[in-house]
């Protein structure tokens, strides 16, 4: 299993080709209180680096994009319900799609958890 | 600090927002909190549950002084000022010829001068303004030695009673000179989040002490800008610049109350035949309240469609209602479509949302009313 983060504060989570897909905590921090998610259909086919799915805060809208390609096959649900399992739990119960990775050579990208903390860190 | 940070006003709060770890932004050309570790929706709810302190020292307090300042300034505005009783305010507007929004402002009664509050975007304009068409009449002073604080929430007055005692008794909108642990203040019963609370006027030099010494309070919490645009969004009232501007009147605003009986009889302030007109045979389009369906905001600038999906209207406010616990907007619709009730749709990112006219506040307000 593998982690991988984007500079957009995605995070990927691969387990042979399904990639779980959320914002990491430091995003949830960043958004305040999340309020709506708007989550990918399932079957439509995601770019990397382009537009997924929409968080809202009490405050803004913003967009959350696809860290690798593939199709989505699962939404999480608990969202509709519950949006603020974004911020209880970014990179744990609060989710947001999962994908069949079209292109895995993609990840290579991506940073791994302690280049995303180092990252950060360097934005602070 | 940013080179975008040192262009940008303070107020006399600063050092203490930063304390208070207030995640800083601009706003009106100053640096200012929009929220504290508490969050938005937590500082929301803690307002319209116990009491909230806000910095809005970045407002303008204007004192105008003359031999009939409330006559002079009647010249500008559409509120009966030359009845306003003293310790008494009000809500009115700056209007251009047009019956357009330059701003709106609090008047109050001060006895030997009228004192006035205006929104920080506009107070160089507001006081230009004034002394252009006032020259002669009244005297403007923009008092930016002063700082400005609300206390607002259902413990706001149980909190300040104990510093002042008569505040608890003082009437909505009214005013009241005062010492705060020894600091002269002025306070009035008068705010922006639709509930019962204070404005606390005092020497930029005494704002600290007065700040720490409300915190300190149990009921108290700081509360950023962001929890005040949620607040008076869910009661209803409007923002300068996004619900009201120089192409909105008051009429297609729906701030009607603000229009005195006597003034609409007598005119004599700027956009009047225009005004007079749509009060009578009503204004094309109409601020109304808008409830989309489901948990989704909508923000401003998005598109309201009739169910055919003609457009017919904008959102100029909208975000999600802590304390309504949906989203909540408004804006400006076609007059035959702001019936309460009417179905629409809101346009956001290309999906059509269902969403309802409906009635304003979205919360109900709960000022004081002895």
């Amino acid at each position: 299993m593998t982690i991988k983060y984007t500079k957009d504060h995605e995070w990927v989570r691969v387990e042979g080709d399904v990639g779980t897909v959320g914002v990491s905590d430091h995003a949830q921090h960043q958004l305040g209180d999340v309020v709506f998610v708007e989550l990918p259909d399932v079957g439509r086919q995601l770019a990397q680096g382009k537009e997924a799915a929409v968080v809202e805060s009490v405050k803004a809208a913003s967009d959350v994009f696809a860290p690798v390609s593939g199709e989505v096959i699962e939404a999480n649900a608990d969202l509709e319900n519950d949006p603020s399992l974004v911020n209880a739990g970014a990179e744990t119960t609060g989710w947001f799609f999962k994908l069949r990775l079209s292109n895995p050579a993609e990840l290579d990208a991506l940073m791994d958890e302690a280049a995303y903390k180092a990252f950060v860190e360097g934005q602070a | 600090m940013t080179e975008a940070s040192e262009s940008l006003k303070t107020t006399p709060l600063h050092s203490l927002h930063l304390e208070l770890k207030g995640k800083m932004v601009p706003f009106a050309g100053y640096d200012m909190p929009v929220q504290y570790p508490l969050g938005i929706l937590k500082e929301h709810q803690h307002t319209r549950a116990k009491a909230g302190l806000f910095d809005v020292s970045h407002m303008g307090q204007v004192r105008l002084t003359g031999d009939d300042p409330a006559a002079a300034l009647e010249s500008l505005v559409p509120g009966d000022i030359k009845g306003l009783a003293r310790g008494r305010m009000r809500y009115t507007l700056f209007l251009n010829e047009q019956g357009g929004i330059l701003d709106d402002l609090m008047v109050t009664n001060a006895g030997d001068h009228l004192f006035l509050v205006v929104n920080a975007a506009r107070k160089d304009h507001d006081v230009a303004h004034m002394r252009e068409r006032l020259k002669g009449k009244a005297e403007v002073e923009l008092l930016d030695d002063l700082a400005l604080m609300a206390l607002q929430g259902p413990e706001a007055a149980a909190v300040l009673g104990r510093f002042i005692p008569e505040a608890a008794t003082m009437k909505f909108m009214s005013y009241l000179p005062a010492t705060f642990n020894g600091i002269p203040v002025v306070i009035t019963r008068s705010g922006y989040t639709g509930e019962d609370g204070y404005e606390i006027s005092c020497d930029k030099s005494d704002a600290e002490a007065i700040a720490r010494a409300l915190l300190a309070e149990e009921e108290v919490e700081a509360i950023g800008l962001g929890a005040r645009d949620s607040l008076r969004l869910e009661a209803g009232l409007c923002l300068y610049g996004h619900d009201i501007d120089e192409t909105t009147t008051p009429v297609e605003a729906g701030l009607e109350w603000a229009l005195s009986k006597r003034r609409r009889e007598e005119g004599g302030f700027p956009g009047y035949g225009i005004i007079k007109d749509q009060l009578a045979n009503g204004a094309p389009r109409r601020r109304v309240g808008l409830q989309p369906e489901g948990r989704q905001p909508a923000r401003e600038h998005t598109d309201v469609c009739d169910a055919d999906g003609q457009k017919i209207g904008e959102v100029t406010s909208g975000g999600f209602g802590p304390t309504a616990s949906a989203p909540v907007a408004m804006g400006y619709v076609d007059r035959a479509h702001a019936a309460v009730g009417t179905p629409v749709q809101l346009m956001i990112r290309g999906k059509p949302l269902a969403a309802k006219v409906a009635a304003m506040p979205f919360v109900p307000q709960r000022y004081y009313r002895g």
